[in-house]
């Protein structure tokens, strides 16, 4: 086994009420794209961090070609050369790309000379990227460029990326696999973590598949379906969700030459955006984060007030009225951001069922919170949506990603919406809960709904909509049914095509 | 009114003793919020630093190891906050205010027979050549060994912030304390020193109020000094030369004003009073309102170490 880079032998991880990782144990070799498959809370993240030095494992052993590896912190492992992209961006937002980069460093040298590296490297593997940008001003793609800089400086061993592509355009996706692909070329291992069947079968040469903290199994991704990969993730077989035929009725919200300026210095403008959605309609909305889909939903929700006749819900004008007047009248909506914006994190789920439905569900008599109502609420919320919760009374914040979500959707469809906006829906949710959520949504437009949803996944997009538009630096594309398109074409609406290049493959 | 009264000379070197306190406390506070804490305890600190270097100067005769020990013992009394909001992850700015009063209290304890005395002082340094420079050698540059200590203070960790390693991961540290972990570095550490450091600067310039620009004790005898300090430190957008502006600009007003009210101005008094607040705030509000707010993204925010 002279070519294996990196083996791991019955690491475990326990915490409290939970082994995070079970005896795991496969090797990574050199030169090859490893993909690590999984649900949330299957104990991915936890393995990558012992791999990187963050955690220690309570057993087990690793060794790296050939020698005992077990790294006491990051700077160790980086120090044997193992390099890490996080899935939340460990960049500083207020330091240039320079600083960031020498932030990731043991001895970095001077300035000028450090810029020049990052320009030379860059421009090697088709990244281009400015040194002394502040990285507040850097688009989402831009970022992970500075990390994946910061890490190929190093001239790592084993390159950990923990799901690169979710805030990536497709043309994006392209340059990043050739990037990788030249890396391998060039013996470089990768571990490769990331939700996206289709994309592991296309890149990685070997993925294992952890469950519930243990391993299921390491196979090669190429040679199986994605339906298969799916399921080895998640156990059992889980149901697709099946749009339900249904007539188009009326319009119910239009939305006419929408403009906003940015609410701070990082935010997007929202600029002329138009368009209609009719009573039983999903509108789909793409889009690369950052381009204007937390402007557009707080626009729609009434957080921020627009130019009168922008918002016309039902033929009546709702442009001036705030939130409250808006979910009076039907509109309801769920942000992105689950903790501190669709629910507040030390409160428990019947108090947040009050804060959305107290009026359209009648839990507040006289100024005075009806709290057995409140509570079958909730509970009605919880069976429906098969939320896993110890109790109603549990504070939303100790609720899992997955769970929270299906809570605050299943929260808003309760209140039977005639309209319902909703932004990243299955975001970091598990594949059987996004499944669940978006048959939710299709059930919902089949009683009648106008349903507006926007996210970064493309595939969730093409699964529930009828029609399509993507959003690009807070302007709208013009909106197309789905099924006239391909990725191709979105990728373009989407609009990411300016300073694409794909890498230089000596 | 008798501006003839007023001799410039004199002015310019009372504003420069004026603004020191001010300067060593605005100074610290800044690094300590550059590294994404905020401490609200400065006055606290402060006041034990002059209550601190009073006694020692007085029991040991030497005002140089009263400036040490006031160093010293507001560094330590900084550490319990660090402890408390770093360690226990207490709620930062309850704990500031609760370091505010304990400083406060625990001065006045320390103080009682120490009220009335006086303190030997520092001497004026007696500099060749700059010294002798016609009006600006007396202005500038015949003032004591703090004076210039503090301004070096502020260069430095200008310096430091803009161009070391140190300062930049400082910076990191408190724009963001989840990716400076995820890097690997000791965020907790980090904070803990930058504390230190800030209780120290604000020990100093509480001594120095005690034994230079009174020189006695009394209690509460900072009266808002450290106050004004942290305000200096919001205002000029977390800025090394900023916060020199704006503690010079605050002493500048603070003597014009006694100056003035001296030389009889048909001002009311109360106004005169409150001008160097204004001022200050207004100046600093203008500039900081032109540019970025610079504000470290971690300010305040409890770091925890999760897995």
């Amino acid at each position: 086994m002279a070519d294996t880079l990196l083996s791991l032998r019955g690491l475990t991880k326990a915490y409290p009420g939970v082994v995070a990782n079970d005896d795991v144990s496969f090797d990574i070799r050199v030169g090859e794209i490893h993909a690590l498959l999984g649900e949330n809370g299957a104990g991915k993240s936890t393995l990558v961090k012992m791999i990187y030095g963050l955690v220690k494992p309570d057993r087990g052993a690793m060794t790296l070609a050939g020698a005992p590896y077990d790294p006491a912190e990051p700077k160790a492992a980086r120090a044997s050369g193992v390099s890490m992209v996080f899935q939340h961006f460990s960049l500083f937002e207020a330091l240039s790309v320079a600083e960031n980069v020498a932030l990731g460093m043991e001895n970095p040298p001077k300035t000028r000379d450090l810029a020049q590296q990052i320009r030379d490297v860059s421009e090697a593997y088709g990244l281009p990227l400015d040194p002394f940008r502040v990285v507040g001003t850097l688009s989402a793609g831009e970022r992970q460029r500075v990390e994946i800089i910061r890490c190929l400086l190093q001239k790592p061993r084993l390159f950990i990326m923990d799901e690169p592509t979710s805030v990536l355009t497709p043309q994006e996706v392209e340059i990043l696999f050739a990037t990788l692909r030249k890396l391998t070329s060039e013996g470089t291992a990768i571990l490769y973590i990331s939700h996206k069947l289709e994309e592991i079968r296309a890149l990685c040469d070997h993925a294992t598949i952890l469950r519930l903290g243990k391993k299921v199994a390491t196979c090669t991704p190429a040679e199986s379906t994605a339906r298969e990969l799916g399921e080895l993730m998640v156990g059992t077989s889980f149901a697709a969700p099946v749009p339900r035929a249904h007539s188009v009725g009326a319009v119910l919200l239009d939305v006419n030459d929408l403009s906003l300026p940015a609410p701070g210095a990082f935010g997007t403008p929202l600029r002329g955006i138009s368009f209609s959605v009719k009573a039983g309609e999903i509108l789909g909305l793409g889009g690369v984060a950052g381009n204007g889909q937390d402007e557009l939903l707080a626009a729609l929700s009434g957080e921020r007030l627009s130019a009168p006749g922008s918002v016309v819900l039902k033929d009546e004008d709702v442009s001036r009225s705030g939130p409250m007047a808006r979910r009076d009248a039907g509109l309801l909506s769920a942000p992105e951001e689950r903790l501190g914006h669709a629910a507040a994190p030390a409160m428990s789920l019947i108090e947040n069922g009050v804060l959305t439905a107290a009026r359209r569900e009648d839990l507040v008599t006289g100024g005075f919170v009806n709290w057995g109502k409140a509570r079958s609420f909730a509970e009605t919320v919880i069976s429906r949506f098969d939320v896993r919760t110890p109790s109603p009374g549990t504070a939303a914040g100790a609720l899992s990603g997955g769970n929270l979500q299906k809570f605050v959707i299943g929260r808003e469809i309760l209140q039977r919406p005639d309209v319902l906006v909703v932004n990243q829906p299955t975001w970091g949710v598990d594949a059987a809960a996004a499944a669940a959520i978006r048959q939710a949504l299709l059930d919902l437009a089949a009683q009648g709904a106008a349903i507006i949803v926007i996210s970064q996944d493309l595939d969730e997009l093409m699964e529930v909509s009828e029609r399509f538009g993507a959003l690009n630096e807070g302007r709208l594309s013009p909106i197309r049914p789905v099924g006239e398109l391909d990725i191709e074409q979105i990728g373009l609406m989407l609009g990411g095509a300016h300073d694409m290049e794909v890498a230089h493959v000596a | 009114m008798d501006l003839t009264s007023i001799n410039p000379i004199l002015l310019v070197a009372s504003i420069m003793i004026s603004a020191t306190p001010i300067l060593l406390a605005a100074i610290g506070e800044m690094v300590v919020e550059k590294a994404g804490v905020l401490n609200l305890g400065v006055e606290g600190m402060m006041i034990t630093g002059a209550v601190v270097g009073f006694a020692t100067a007085v029991s040991t005769g030497s005002p140089a190891l009263g400036f040490a020990a006031a160093a010293l013992a507001s560094a330590v009394l900084s550490l319990s906050f660090g402890v408390l909001t770093q360690i226990l992850m207490s709620n930062q700015v309850a704990t500031g205010l609760g370091l505010t009063l304990v400083g406060l209290g625990l001065s006045a304890l320390i103080g009682k027979p120490y009220e009335g005395m006086k303190s030997p002082t520092l001497p004026k340094l007696d500099i060749p050549v700059l010294g002798d420079i016609p009006l600006l050698g007396r202005m500038l540059f015949s003032h004591d060994a703090m004076v210039y200590l503090s301004l070096l203070l502020v260069l430095a960790v200008w310096a430091t912030l803009k161009y070391t390693r140190a300062g930049l991961i400082l910076r990191a540290v408190g724009e963001s304390h989840d990716a400076a972990h995820a890097l690997g570095y000791k965020v907790i550490r980090i904070r803990m020193t930058a504390i230190f450091f800030g209780g120290a600067c604000a020990g100093l310039g509480g001594a120095y109020l005690s034994l230079v620009r009174v020189p006695q004790w009394t209690e509460g005898m900072t009266a808002g000094a450290g106050w004004i300090a942290l305000a200096i430190v919001v205002f000029a957008s977390w800025r090394a030369e900023r916060v020199l502006i704006g503690a010079y600009l605050f002493g500048g007003v603070t003597v014009l004003q006694l100056n003035l009210q001296a030389a009889g101005a048909k001002v009311p008094v109360e106004i005169l009073s409150m001008s160097p607040y204004l001022i200050t705030i207004l100046v600093l509000v203008v500039i900081s309102a032109r540019g970025a707010h610079g504000a470290p993204a971690s300010l305040g925010r409890p770091f925890h170490a999760s897995s």
